[in-house]
């Protein structure tokens, strides 16, 4: 990425500071209700399955498959040349946003179902951001 | 409204009042949502009607895990939450929702996570979609469909006819601002916006407006315009979050809207004449014509290519006015839908549907974050 300055870093909320701390450990942290079972994304201190306030915090695996994306072309000061925004599907159940990184940014190379695993970059002294690599690139 | 059909049976306020540092805004909503509901000693899966003001709708729904089919974000300041009640009563004594959720959360004192509509680094989407270089519409909007053409093997060539067909239409519309007919190896050869959409594939950005007048259906016969009755009206959100949309090739909020229209109207696909869906980009046809039930799943791409949403001959002409991709698209375009609806019942349009009695004019919110649709007729069924 070209500047990663020119990128707006997420404010974080009492209900998600969990998660950005557990970024900045290098933990991809999910929420589990302790009544239904229901594990979900983004934070918040109830279940929006069941409204049980009874959750808990837990470390996923940090392991995916790519779900969709598009691959912008537009230019991005953040960014050297197209890139992919992509959503992906955690092996626990939700969906979050994201970008592949240490991948080709072709639909050639960013082939669906793929396996992923999560990485954490520094965007700020604070934020942490969640990426997604090709699970052999990792290995 | 009718006096005494309607009665209040929830009311909490947020369990701390004063400074409340450890939540943000939107939890002040849901923690008094959460207290409410208690209160009521209902679920929250029993809440079928919101209404919010100073946060979205979209935002307090998905947050609260709510699938309504009745919303209300009027915001006029600190009365909205009467105009709320007033409105609400009327939604349910017409039997859009049974049970409605007004809530109301400020962080005035501790501002946390205030201005926690889309776009604010605080909000969800700022925290968990904002720092990954999506440029609006165009970048997220589209996300979903690599997914819809792979689990429903549509093509890019089916893609490319949804822009071919709206071009033809809008050959016949005088006010269109795109008129010359295309082709679909000239649109999938146009230039790639965000892979794999092209700028045919992408709607235009124009200026205009529109207004509709209603009245009822007694006093419509005493004006010179031919009435266009509404016959069935549906709505529903489902996330401010397109990461967060619970399926990536079928639209909750557009299914719940078009359930909950086509049974108010109590009308058959088949009686259908004539069909609006608000088509920001060139995929929109292919969920509005499933999640609508005009098209089972994945049969939608196969349905335009053989020409039935077409001119001449078309068993179900859509987006007659040329749409969002070549008649115009102003940011929120659902209007413009709806007048060409309102043309096509008074006979009135400049690619006329002969004798359109019927007509069904599908909108979107955000992305894939809101829906309503509206069933017209030009008799009262």
């Amino acid at each position: 990425m070209a500047d990663k300055s020119k990128l707006p870093a997420p404010i974080p909320t009492p209900e998600t500071q969990h998660f950005w701390d557990g970024a900045k450990l290098g933990e991809l942290r999910l929420q589990r209700c302790d009544d239904c079972t229901h594990v979900y994304f983004p934070p918040r201190p109830f279940c929006p399955e069941c409204a049980s306030k009874a959750v808990k915090v837990f470390a996923a695996s940090g392991h995916a498959t790519l779900y969709s994306y598009v691959i912008n072309n537009r230019p991005h000061p953040a960014f050297d040349g197209p890139y992919a925004i992509a959503v992906v599907t955690l092996v626990e159940g939700p969906r979050m946003m994201t970008n592949i990184i240490n991948c080709e940014q072709t639909p050639e190379q960013l082939q669906l179902d793929m396996a992923l695993s999560v990485v954490f970059e520094d965007l700020s002294d604070d934020i942490a951001l969640p990426y997604f690599e090709p699970l052999e690139a990792s290995s | 409204m009718k006096s005494n059909s309607i009665a209040i049976v929830g009311a909490a306020e947020t369990t701390e009042l004063g400074t409340i540092p450890d939540m943000s805004q939107i939890q002040l909503h849901a923690d008094a949502a959460l207290n409410a509901v208690a209160d009521a000693s209902l679920s929250m899966k029993d809440i079928d009607g919101i209404a919010t003001a100073g946060e979205s709708p979209v935002n307090l729904a998905h947050y609260l895990g709510i699938t309504p089919t009745w919303v209300d974000g009027t915001g006029v300041g600190g009365c909205s939450f009467m105009l709320h009640v007033r409105h609400a009563a009327a939604a349910i004594n017409e039997g859009l929702c049974t049970t409605v959720l007004i809530t109301h959360g400020e962080s005035g004192r501790s501002g946390i996570g205030r201005g926690g509509y889309r776009g604010s680094p605080s909000s969800l989407s700022g925290q968990f979609e904002g720092a990954y270089g999506g440029m609006g519409p165009t970048t997220s909007f589209t996300i979903p469909f690599l997914r819809y053409m792979k689990d429903t093997g549509t093509t890019l060539e089916q893609l490319a006819m949804v822009a071919v067909v709206q071009r033809e239409w809008a050959a016949r519309n005088p006010r269109a601002k795109l008129q010359q007919l295309t082709s679909v190896e000239e649109v999938m050869s146009d230039r790639v916006i965000a892979y794999p959409f092209t700028k045919s594939e992408c709607c235009l950005v124009t200026d205009g407006g529109g207004a509709l007048i209603l009245t009822s259906a007694e006093r419509a016969k005493d004006f010179p315009t031919q009435p266009v009755y509404i016959v069935g009206t549906g709505e529903s959100v489902e996330t401010p979050m397109i990461s967060q949309m619970a399926d990536f090739s079928s639209s909750r909020a557009f299914k719940v809207s078009g359930k909950k229209a086509f049974e108010e109207a109590g009308i058959q696909h088949k009686d259908v004449d004539h069909l609006m869906i608000y088509d920001a980009f060139a995929h929109l046809p292919f969920y509005g014509l499933e999640d609508l039930g005009f098209c089972r799943p994945g049969e939608a791409g196969a349905f335009i290519e053989a020409r039935n949403t077409a001119p001449d001959g078309g068993v179900l002409p859509v987006n007659t006015n040329g749409g969002g991709l070549s008649y115009m698209h102003s940011g929120m375009y659902g209007m413009y839908a709806l007048q060409e609806s309102v043309r096509q019942l008074r006979g009135t349009a400049a690619a006329q549907v002969e004798g359109a009695k019927l007509s069904v004019c599908h909108g979107v919110g955000g992305m894939f974050a809101a829906s309503g649709t509206i069933i017209m007729a030009n008799e009262a069924i």
